[in-house]
């Protein structure tokens, strides 16, 4: 665990948005997301409304617009199964271009593309604004058990040692000829992954007893607390109520 | 698959996290049974093992690839109750930090990938073993059916869900023919990997295949006198490592 400590998804900055503490942004983006999935589909403006709001966190976070448009490749494939909705779905059917098009499926991709991008670039924002430390730590005061929080810490801490792990496997096969190619070379990832599970598990027990011999009873030692004022709440709150705004005034209009 | 943001609607997304909820509070009892104070960094390690596998793309046919999603491996070699927590540790982690599920589908991650996959592939590996030989090829070949099981399972889950509380009009009959027929497909993939893997760990070390403790012992360390030279071969070292 040398060097680069810094997550590469998390963009170090000074802003307000980077500085409010975990648990408030946390919140604040679990109730935009809940807002923009539970509004009607066929509010647009609604929708254009929670974008601008992105942006603007997005804006007073510095987070570059496209770092953020690269990072929405994770739901290509989400893109790809809302594509066909106009075509399987059922209902009554639109002509465009010739094709035969259902026109509560183009709803159903509107819908999808709308929300999930929406959802992404929200959780894209989280996490480019706060460390995953950090973001443990806010997990842990909204009262999640300290056993799960824990669990993730060491998830969080070996996951790039383990993947690194599995790395060097790799180049160890390939320096010996391997190329996966088809189904039958399951077996040679298998016995790899088989290794890296024991290497993992062992890991894990070597972990465990060096924490024992340090004087763990259960408890991880808190070593940096993360409070909240009602000030950051408030601050926090922003862009969850002007979400409700903007879907309520649409909604009246 | 991970279900992203707005492809259920909100009851129905809430009332899954509700299960999600109910299944990973069982499983934290649960996992002190299975791992005392070791749980947390076992369950951890395991977290990322889980991880760092999904990260694994096999081929699968003409250019496409599957990865394994895990959820009966991590149950075979670490205990159901650890699984459902890897499990869902992993889901979380990768929807607050990798934006792969949304947010606000979670709970309907946790539920269909995490809960569903644990339980059909660990219900079926134990009901297997019950009537199967104590013997390697039989614990191989009862991981196999439990990973084969476990991901169509997955997938009619996610229909079910989606007959709930889908956002679009599709025929559900086709949904849950194209869902189950594609997932079965991947529920190969998914066998193979995980019956090899399993194979392999229980070649070294048994005792760390939860699902067949006790089944099969650890390969003992023999030392046998070689006609002829006599002394040296024979002394005996150690009870292994």
């Amino acid at each position: 665990m040398g060097a680069g400590h810094a997550h590469r998804l998390y963009l170090p900055g000074r802003s307000p948005v980077h500085r409010l503490p975990p648990q408030c942004k946390l919140v604040a983006v679990l109730v935009f997301v809940l807002a923009v999935v539970a509004t009607p589909r066929e509010r647009i403006w609604a929708f254009a409304a929670y974008a601008l709001l992105l942006a603007a966190v997005a804006a007073v976070a510095r987070v570059p617009y496209r770092l953020v448009l690269r990072r929405t490749a994770i739901e290509l494939p989400f893109v790809a199964f809302a594509l066909l909705m106009p075509f399987v779905a059922t209902g009554e059917r639109v002509h465009w271009l010739g094709l035969s098009l259902s026109e509560a499926g183009l709803w159903g991709a509107w819908n999808i593309l709308a929300k999930g991008t929406l959802g992404v670039v929200a959780s894209i924002l989280l996490a480019a604004t706060t460390e995953p430390r950090l973001l443990l730590l806010g997990v842990e005061r909204l009262r999640m058990p300290a056993l799960i929080v824990q669990i993730a810490a060491f998830m969080l801490r070996y996951a790039d040692v383990v993947a690194e792990e599995m790395r060097r496997m790799r180049i160890a096969r390939a320096s010996r000829g391997f190329e996966a190619r088809d189904l039958r070379d399951a077996r040679v990832l298998a016995r790899s992954l088989g290794a890296l599970f024991l290497r993992s598990y062992e890991r894990g027990e070597r972990v465990h007893l060096a924490m024992v011999s340090r004087g763990y009873e259960g408890r991880m030692p808190v070593l940096r607390d993360v409070g909240a004022t009602a000030a950051h709440w408030t601050a926090a709150a922003a862009l969850p109520a002007a979400a409700l705004i903007a879907a309520v005034a649409w909604s009246v209009s | 698959m991970h279900v992203p943001d707005g492809f259920i609607d909100a009851p129905v997304s809430v009332a899954a996290g509700a299960v999600a909820v109910v299944g990973v509070a069982v499983s934290l009892r649960g996992a002190r049974r299975e791992l005392d104070d070791r749980t947390a960094p076992l369950a951890g390690l395991t977290a990322a093992f889980v991880f760092a596998a999904q990260m694994l793309n096999f081929p699968v046919a003409a250019g496409t690839s599957g990865h394994l999603l895990g959820g009966a491996l991590a149950a075979i070699l670490a205990g159901p109750y650890t699984a459902v927590l890897c499990m869902a540790v992993v889901l979380g982690l990768q929807a607050l930090l990798f934006a792969d599920g949304g947010l606000s589908a979670l709970g309907v991650n946790i539920t269909i990938m995490g809960l569903v996959t644990v339980a059909v592939g660990y219900g079926v590996f134990r009901l297997l073993l019950r009537v199967l030989p104590a013997a390697r090829p039989a614990v191989t070949g009862a991981a196999f059916a439990a990973a084969l099981a476990s991901v169509p399972a997955s997938a009619a889950a996610f229909t079910l869900i989606y007959a709930l509380g889908g956002t679009t009009e599709v025929p559900l009959g086709s949904v849950a023919a194209a869902m189950i027929g594609v997932h079965v497909l991947i529920g190969v993939g998914e066998a193979l990997i995980t019956s090899l893997t399993v194979s392999s760990v229980l070649a070294v070390r048994p005792d760390l295949v939860y699902g067949a403790r006790g089944l099969i012992k650890r390969p003992e360390l023999r030392t046998r006198t070689v006609s002829g030279s006599g002394g040296a071969a024979g002394e005996p070292s150690g009870a292994g490592a």
